[in-house]
């Protein structure tokens, strides 16, 4: 028999290799999946730069006038602390504190979305105000394909977390529920790690130039 | 908005002058009355396969055992029926196309926008509809039975992505009746597919169907991935995979990775045209050059992701019908990889004219020239395969020897094309279109072909019948030798493409020669369709159910035909490349197993058939502005995917007993029978039993 593959991260039993290896197969298919997302966001990011010039901007407003980089810094510490508190149910899982703990820091989480997604509506709500709309500039366009998508993402990160909150009440701790935690935190992780792209090249590199 | 329009908020711009048979009847031209044709065969072709389901009486068989079906195996049979459906309609376009340029002297029967439509969703549904479901489809069936696997990873993933697929292909389908499909090409450039040239519905088409399909591609990419990485059998490491299995491993690489740009390329369109931005536009800031970027980049990547598996398909047939070990397998396993890896540095040859430096297009055009590399090793690694093999020119081997031939035409026209400086003069000529037909037919279509007759009995039991499979082999070669090199000369006597006339008569006499190549083709579809007529008729003495009609060299010939749905009664052990052959060799083959275990199987679910219905109607909502409908679907998908989760019961399990008891009749039909030589395999005393055949030749591994 060769050696069970064990999923780190996830407490599902010394004796039940085989909801490891399926545990694993899951988690595998998410990494393929995150790479295919990767490259949407990488080729938004290019497009994104290669739009942020005097051509792309079509006389419109830029990022001097656009940005706001209090706001913008807020955001990236919420969303990088959520990624904290998503570790912290992770643990809680891996270590078996209970149903009651994993819920509260995948709910700490959600509010830290959400509190994300409201900061950073706000500023499109503000850049709407100030005309920085898509329709203005070729640099709007990019700037409005790239950031939206990723409060997509978070978005629908928010939704899978009560998703979860709703299947670890109805199944309890089952492997099936584990293993769409550990995803949901890979997914997680992911959309910080894209953040962090776009607060460099987006909002830094874009106020730098 | 136009006055035929009742309620804007209820049918959008959707309005009786949408419907394509309208014009004919108002303006009777030829034109129009072919367009009204294809709209008529559609719902003709729709009625009659109503009509033809329910004579059978076979509507809850349909929905039972397919179109909610998980498993990989009838899953990958509906990718090759849509397939073979929507080549029907590509190749007829084709021919339209050919018969308007042959009689296209100052003139012909159609308008310039008709043969813009015609060559757009010719080469739209070529690609996405016809090439892509079958090389998805036949990797569906066969990948698991060749890595010992019971199914894919994702079998629900794989439904959905198979519904994904026919909802593009739909869409496809009824642009013929309700409005008409874009005359951008399948390439769409901006600014001629943005708002401000093509107000109507026709890109809209183009980018839903081909989103739509392509998120569905890229899911089939995640899936084929996962499965070889994940569920090969025992012993099965991944230098002992056959080598379909390989590059389908390429294939999956490709689909992962070079989808993602078509996505971002079509959606970005998309917000140009629905949201008013200005990615792709003329004015303030847009920059069309991107989308070129972004298109190529998925689009190169994408043809040797349709090339590679049909090498596959040949590293099996060639082997398996010269009764040798494919030689060179390492070799052919790292070309594989390194077409694979440089496919996606060569993007920019497809645009050598449209402004970049000469130092540019010289590292482009030199890294497209180091593919000939690697594919000119696999040439010489099959050649080596069949030197001195139990060689028997079945319908394959003449697909194999057709594709040798003429492939080797299309590489060394390509390395041509890849030099910057010829590209200049021939680029937007007819040399071009000749060339990725030239490298499209004799290698996808031609490894498909062959692939779908070597495999056929695997799947339905019986075997196709050889005679006819021969006529349909020899008009393909034929067809496409007359249709293709004719256009070759005319690209370099200045003929340009996509133009529905021309007004130099030295062009005509070449394009009536390729007018008959294009009828020879049409030939061969209908051959094609006569083949499986016959066999169908025949299938009493063609019949193979022992499993191994060609003496097969891998996993998926060492069980019954047509499988059961669980594949392996018990999970093979591999010892060996080729592993069948090996077992045979030393009577590893049809033993009975010390025991059997239950099995567990996914439950059949109708999430696929529900995304697929809610994303066509979605399709359509965005074409005609539906806002309503739009959200609507879009809605019912999230519901559905949702509600999905909360599934808990997703598997059932096969009893032990049912197994053995399924196996061991299978095994005792197998002691029964006569095993057959190979000089026997077309005949009918074929019933996919074997004989060991010893090697004459000391030394020649067989």
């Amino acid at each position: 028999m060769k050696h069970p593959i064990l999923h780190p991260g996830l407490n599902l039993g010394p004796h039940h290799g085989e909801a490891h290896e399926q545990a694993e197969t899951l988690a595998f298919g998410f990494w393929v999946f995150l790479m295919s997302d990767f490259i949407i966001f990488g080729l938004a990011f290019a497009t994104y730069v290669t739009m942020a010039n005097p051509m792309g901007l079509a006389g419109g407003p830029g990022p001097k006038e656009a940005y706001d980089l209090t706001s913008v810094f807020a955001q990236t510490i919420i969303l990088l602390s959520s990624s904290l508190s998503f570790g912290m149910a992770s643990l809680a899982m891996r270590f078996e504190r209970g149903r009651g703990a994993v819920t509260f820091w995948l709910s700490v989480t959600l509010l830290l979305g959400l509190a994300f997604l409201f900061l950073e509506v706000r500023d499109f709500a503000h850049m709407i105000d100030i005309g920085a709309v898509p329709s203005r500039s070729g640099f709007l366009s990019a700037f409005w394909g790239l950031v939206p998508l990723h409060a997509l993402h978070v978005a629908a990160g928010c939704l899978w977390i009560m998703i979860m909150i709703i299947q670890m009440r109805g199944f309890g701790m089952i492997s099936l529920v584990k293993t769409r935690i550990v995803r949901l935190g890979l997914f997680w992780h992911f959309l910080d790690l894209i953040w962090i792209g776009v607060f460099t090249i987006v909002y830094l590199g874009g106020l730098a130039s | 908005m136009t006055p035929d329009q009742p309620a804007t908020w209820l049918l959008g711009r959707f309005g009786v002058s949408s419907l394509a048979i309208l014009p004919a009847i108002e303006n009777p031209t030829t034109s129009e009355l072919v367009a009204a044709g294809a709209a008529l065969a559609v719902i003709l072709g729709a009625i009659g396969g109503i009509a033809f389901i329910t004579w059978l009486g076979a509507w809850r068989t349909l929905w039972c055992d397919w179109l909610t079906s998980t498993d990989h195996k009838r899953i990958g049979i509906m990718y090759i029926v849509l397939a073979l459906v929507m080549m029907a309609r590509g190749v007829l376009e084709g021919a339209v196309m050919r018969s308007q340029q042959a009689f296209g002297l100052n003139g012909g029967f159609l308008t310039p926008e008709h043969f813009s439509e015609l060559f757009s969703t010719h080469g739209t549904i070529m690609i996405f509809f016809v090439a892509m479901p079958l090389i998805i489809g036949l990797a569906n069936y066969i990948i698991p039975l060749q890595i010992g696997a019971r199914d894919m990873s994702f079998p629900v993933m794989n439904q959905i992505s198979l519904g994904l697929t026919a909802t593009g292909a739909a869409l496809v389908m009824i642009s013929l009746l309700l409005g008409k499909f874009s005359t951008g090409g399948w390439s769409a450039y901006p600014p001629y597919t943005g708002t401000d040239f093509n107000p109507g519905p026709g890109p809209d088409y183009w980018i839903w169907s081909i989103v739509l399909a392509g998120i569905g591609t890229t899911l089939s990419g995640i899936n084929f991935a996962v499965t070889i990485f994940k569920e090969r059998a025992p012993g099965m490491t991944l230098f002992r995979m056959p080598l379909f299995t390989w590059t389908l491993i390429c294939a999956s690489i490709i689909m992962v990775f070079a989808l993602p740009p078509l996505t971002v390329a079509a959606l970005m369109l998309a917000a140009d045209r629905y949201l008013d931005f200005h990615f792709f536009t003329n004015d303030l800031g847009g920059n069309m050059m991107n989308f070129v970027n972004l298109f190529w980049l998925f689009g190169h990547p994408e043809v040797y992701l349709l090339v590679i598996p049909a090498y596959g398909v040949f590293s099996e047939t060639i082997s398996t019908f010269s009764g040798k070990k494919l030689y060179g397998y390492s070799s052919l396993v790292y070309a594989t990889m390194s077409i694979a890896v440089l496919s996606f540095t060569v993007w920019l040859h497809h645009f050598f004219t449209m402004g970049q430096s000469a130092n540019v297009n010289i590292v482009f055009g030199i890294a497209s020239m180091c593919i000939a590399v690697p594919t000119g090793v696999k040439i010489y690694d099959w050649m080596a395969t069949i030197f001195r093999g139990r060689i028997r020119m079945t319908v394959p081997m003449i697909y194999a020897l057709g594709f040798f031939y003429l492939f080797v035409i299309g590489g060394l026209t390509g390395v041509m094309l890849a030099n910057p400086t010829i590209s200049y003069q021939v680029h937007n000529t007819l040399f071009l279109v000749a060339h990725f037909h030239n490298v499209i037919i004799p290698g996808v279509v031609f490894g498909l072909m062959s692939g779908y007759h070597y495999w056929f009995p695997k799947a339905f039991g019986f075997r196709l019948h050889e005679g006819w499979g021969r006529v349909t082999a020899f008009l393909w070669i034929f067809g496409f030798s007359f249709t293709f090199f004719p256009l070759y000369a005319l690209g370099f006597m200045g003929m340009p493409r996509r133009s529905a006339s021309y007004t130099d008569p030295a062009f005509e006499p070449l394009m009536l020669v390729a007018l008959f190549g294009a009828a020879l083709i049409v030939s061969a579809l209908g051959a094609l369709l006569i083949q499986l007529w016959v066999s169908i008729r025949k299938r009493e003495s063609l019949a193979v159910p022992l499993g191994d009609p060609w003496n097969g060299r891998t996993l998926e010939w060492s069980i019954s035909s047509p499988p059961p749905s669980y594949n392996f009664a018990v999970l093979p052990q591999v010892e060996d490349q080729d592993d069948f052959a090996d077992a045979k060799a030393k009577g590893r083959a049809y033993q009975e197993p010390d025991a059997y275990e239950d099995i567990v199987m996914p439950n059949n679910t109708s999430l696929g058939i529900v995304i697929c219905i809610a994303s066509t109607f979605l399709g359509l909502a965005l074409v005609f502005h539906i806002w309503w409908l739009a959200i609507l679907s879009a809605g019912g998908i999230i519901v559905a995917f949702i509600a999905r989760t909360f599934v808990l019961s997703t598997t059932h399990v096969i009893p032990a007993d049912e197994i053995a008891a399924e196996h061991r009749a299978w095994l005792a039909q197998v002691r029964a029978a006569k095993s057959i030589t190979r000089d026997m395999e077309t005949s009918s005393a074929n019933h996919g039993l074997a004989s060991l055949e010893l090697p004459v030749l000391a030394g020649v591994e067989r």
